[in-house]
């Protein structure tokens, strides 16, 4: 098999299944497209954290980005008024992209525990500055008013369909995009640097602006999904940032593995599903019920869902 | 080690296990057994949980259980609601707001929950807020403080608030304070750096100034949330010197704060006035002075007056769960019976719709353990009561707690009329109050 097959037999099987659940929103409940909706929105934030995990680098403040996107949108719509979902979602990334042009500076200069915890600081700097803003509603954060598409406005459970499609769209082309980039040179070049970072160097390369370039890709696709989760449930506030949040972004790397891009969304399908669950049968014990299914599905997969699938490939393939 | 090598892939599959998965499970959770499904959400882990939430999750079972055998008494003494048997269905309010509107659908449209009552964390009733008008359920938020929820939704049909708002409980500590301490000076302020810290520092303050103009700050002291050690706030506080600390601090927070304070001679001179310190007072013994002032965030706890349903509810819940119902408590009793109260509005047997509660409901006015409750601002949707405050006593001898020199402020002295945000109608010196 050539690689031109292998990028068109992986796409089109990711348009398909974006296709199929498109296509489920006309069939599946209300509450489960909404529990889809916001899953593939963390999903785009974990990809970004498996994209920094592939070049070693374990990114423990993925939330500030995550936050930057939904506060983008959330003040878009409240102090500059768009309503227009296409334009918050860009003002939210572009507002990511820029931070991140900055922090990459820092960041890229550390490697391993260092890079976990400046990310970490960074996230709950911002964290903090929020927190200490009474104009933006301290910890209870603000509503976000319900956007536009494109001009067309639509209303109760029609705008979370609206809502949902948009979601798996942007998830599907982000994942395709991110599916040319892991494979690129570029994106191979990241497992290299992980492996040995002298090595790519001393092939002429510089590993500090690959990273560089790693981690606003990272920044984009997280804000994206900040963005696309304050559309979805109407309300932003500090605790996006906070580092529990992101400590569940890297738990749903580990959980989903980080073999493909399809893996941060199994992840984050399969995690939703079982919290949510967790806390309706056993509403006082839910984070130990969520934590030993979690726990025992790491055990046993250790790199995580990805490899069932990977595991079963090799076996036909042999 | 070895390297899976990576090959065409077809994710279709263990999604759609995932999505079969989740239809099948959400398939039986979906009842429909012919009994009134509340869904009641509130605090079962986290900080919140042991002041707050699991009381109000006690609280709830307790009035339900007694509610189906039928033994409240009256106006409630029909079995249920409107004769239907109630079934609770119980969520941890832990978690964030956005995961909170994520649960909240799942209550109204997996579970088919017919109400829901719950939230006291102010994020989360503002996130729940929209949700709850569109999804046409009624939503009865029993205890969340913030000004802002009829803001946010202008014109609600299905949301409905029987508890009072922070707002309200600042404009009385601060009438309480001036009534009863006139020499007052210098007041100092401490509270945990986050919304509901801030907003009630900022509501007192207007009102006190507005009060008492000629009253100097002289400290501001922000910890952070749950930080536990007071030790450089209590010597600002200290040097500062002033006749009134003002805190909105609560629970385990608040109990650390009167300790540490209380052992290094803070409260020797200077009165503390703890807006939310009615959860205290079964627990301070001799370790906070007499003479605190104390709130409990309305007619609740130990402000509660005497009347038959108070009578059955202090009790039974004292022996249940070895311990008096505090505050979040007595409005988790408030919020279902007011939804019963408003289901059975119109004599019609049989399930009640949510139509029928929600028209009920809106302007109702019913009884609780705390009194009469009147559902008279956001045209109809925000409880009004009245405000007590006192100060803590402690008798040594019998090691009994009470609250003593007890003010009551009616409700409308304390809230602005339909249409005018709290803070205007301070500053505009509290136009249309009527205080007895």
């Amino acid at each position: 098999m050539t690689f031109q097959d292998r990028f068109k037999s992986t796409e089109s099987a990711l348009v398909a299944t974006a296709v199929l659940l498109a296509a489920g929103a006309f069939v599946m409940p209300a509450w489960l497209s909404f529990l889809l909706t916001l899953a593939f929105a963390k999903a785009l934030v974990v990809l970004g954290v498996v994209i920094q995990m592939r070049a070693g680098l374990v990114s423990f403040g993925q939330a500030l980005f995550f936050c930057i996107g939904g506060y983008g949108v959330g003040l878009g719509a409240q102090a500059l008024g768009i309503s227009d979902a296409f334009l918050l979602l860009a003002l939210g990334t572009l507002a990511a992209v820029l931070l991140a042009l900055i922090c990459g500076f820092l960041l890229t200069r550390y490697r391993e525990i260092f890079f976990a915890m400046l990310t970490l600081a960074l996230s709950m700097i911002l964290y903090g500055v929020l927190v200490k803003s009474s104009a933006l509603g301290s910890t209870d954060g603000f509503n976000v008013a319900p956007p536009s598409f494109l001009g067309w406005e639509p209303e109760g459970e029609t705008r979370k369909q609206a809502v949902y499609l948009l979601t798996v769209a942007i998830a599907a082309a982000t994942a395709v995009g991110f599916h040319r980039y892991l494979e690129s040179g570029l994106g191979r070049v990241m497992e290299a640097i992980r492996e040995n970072e002298i090595r790519v160097d001393y092939l002429g390369l510089s590993p500090r602006w690959l990273l560089f370039a790693n981690y606003v890709f990272a920044a984009a696709i997280s804000a994206l999904g900040g963005g696309l989760t304050a559309i979805a449930s109407g309300h932003i506030d500090p605790d996006m940032a906070f580092w529990t949040t992101s400590g569940e972004f890297v738990f749903i790397a580990i959980l989903g593995g980080t073999g493909h891009v399809a893996a941060p969304f199994i992840g984050a399908i399969v995690f939703s599903v079982i919290r949510t669950f967790a806390i309706q049968e056993a509403p006082h014990y839910w984070q130990m019920a969520l934590g030993i299914v979690l726990l025992g599905l790491i055990l046993f997969l250790p790199k995580g869902l990805w490899s069932l699938i990977a595991r079963r490939k090799l076996q036909v393939a042999k | 080690m070895q390297h899976l090598p990576r090959k065409p892939s077809h994710p279709i599959r263990p999604i759609a296990v995932a999505l079969s998965l989740a239809l099948a499970a959400g398939a039986v959770g979906a009842a429909d057994n012919g009994k009134y499904r509340i869904g009641i959400v509130t605090f079962l882990s986290g900080a919140a949980a042991g002041p707050f939430g699991v009381p109000a999750a006690n609280a709830a079972k307790l009035t339900v259980d007694t509610l189906n055998a039928g033994k409240l008494p009256a106006p409630y003494n029909v079995k249920g609601i409107n004769g239907v048997e109630i079934e609770t269905v119980i969520i941890d309010e832990a978690g964030g707001a956005t995961k909170q509107t994520e649960e909240f659908r799942n209550l109204v449209q997996r579970q088919k929950v017919d109400a829901v009552i719950g939230y006291i964390s102010s994020g989360d009733c503002l996130a729940i807020a929209p949700a709850a008008e569109e999804l046409k359920v009624p939503t009865i938020f029993f205890d969340c403080g913030t000004s802002k929820v009829f803001e946010t939704v202008k014109n609600p049909k299905y949301l409905f608030r029987t508890g009072l708002d922070a707002v309200v409980d600042n404009v009385a500590a601060a009438r309480y304070v001036v009534e009863t301490r006139p020499q007052l000076k210098t007041v100092a302020s401490i509270q945990q750096n986050y919304a509901w810290g801030q907003d009630s520092w900022n509501d007192f303050i207007l009102a006190l100034k507005q009060i008492k103009p000629d009253v100097k700050v002289v400290s501001e002291q922000w910890p952070k949330l749950a930080q536990g050690q007071y030790g450089a706030e209590i010597s600002a506080l200290s040097v500062s010197n002033p006749d009134v600390i003002h805190s909105s601090f609560w629970g385990g927070d608040m109990e650390a704060l009167m300790q540490q304070g209380g052992a290094r001679g803070l409260f020797d001179k200077r009165i503390a006035v703890l807006t939310a310190g009615e959860t205290g007072v079964e627990r301070f013994k001799d370790q906070v002075p007499n003479g605190t002032i104390v709130g409990g965030r309305g007619p609740f706890g130990a402000f509660a007056p005497k009347n038959a349903l108070n009578d059955w509810f202090r009790p039974a819940f004292t022996a249940q769960y070895k311990e008096p119902p505090t505050y979040p408590a007595y409005k988790m009793v408030q919020a279902i019976l007011g939804l019963k109260a408003a289901a059975e509005k119109g004599g019609k047997a049989g399930m009640p719709g949510a139509e029928q509660v929600v028209q009920g409901l809106t302007g109702l006015s019913f009884e609780a353990p705390s009194g009469t409750v009147q559902m008279s601002r956001a045209k109809g949707h925000q409880a009004v009561q009245s405000v007590s405050f006192g100060e803590y006593q402690y008798d040594a001898k019998s090691g009994k707690a009470s609250v003593t020199k007890v003010k009551t402020y009616a409700g409308d002295c304390l809230m602005p009329p339909d249409g005018t945000a709290p803070a205007d109608w301070i500053k505009a010196g509290f136009p249309g109050a009527k205080c007895n």
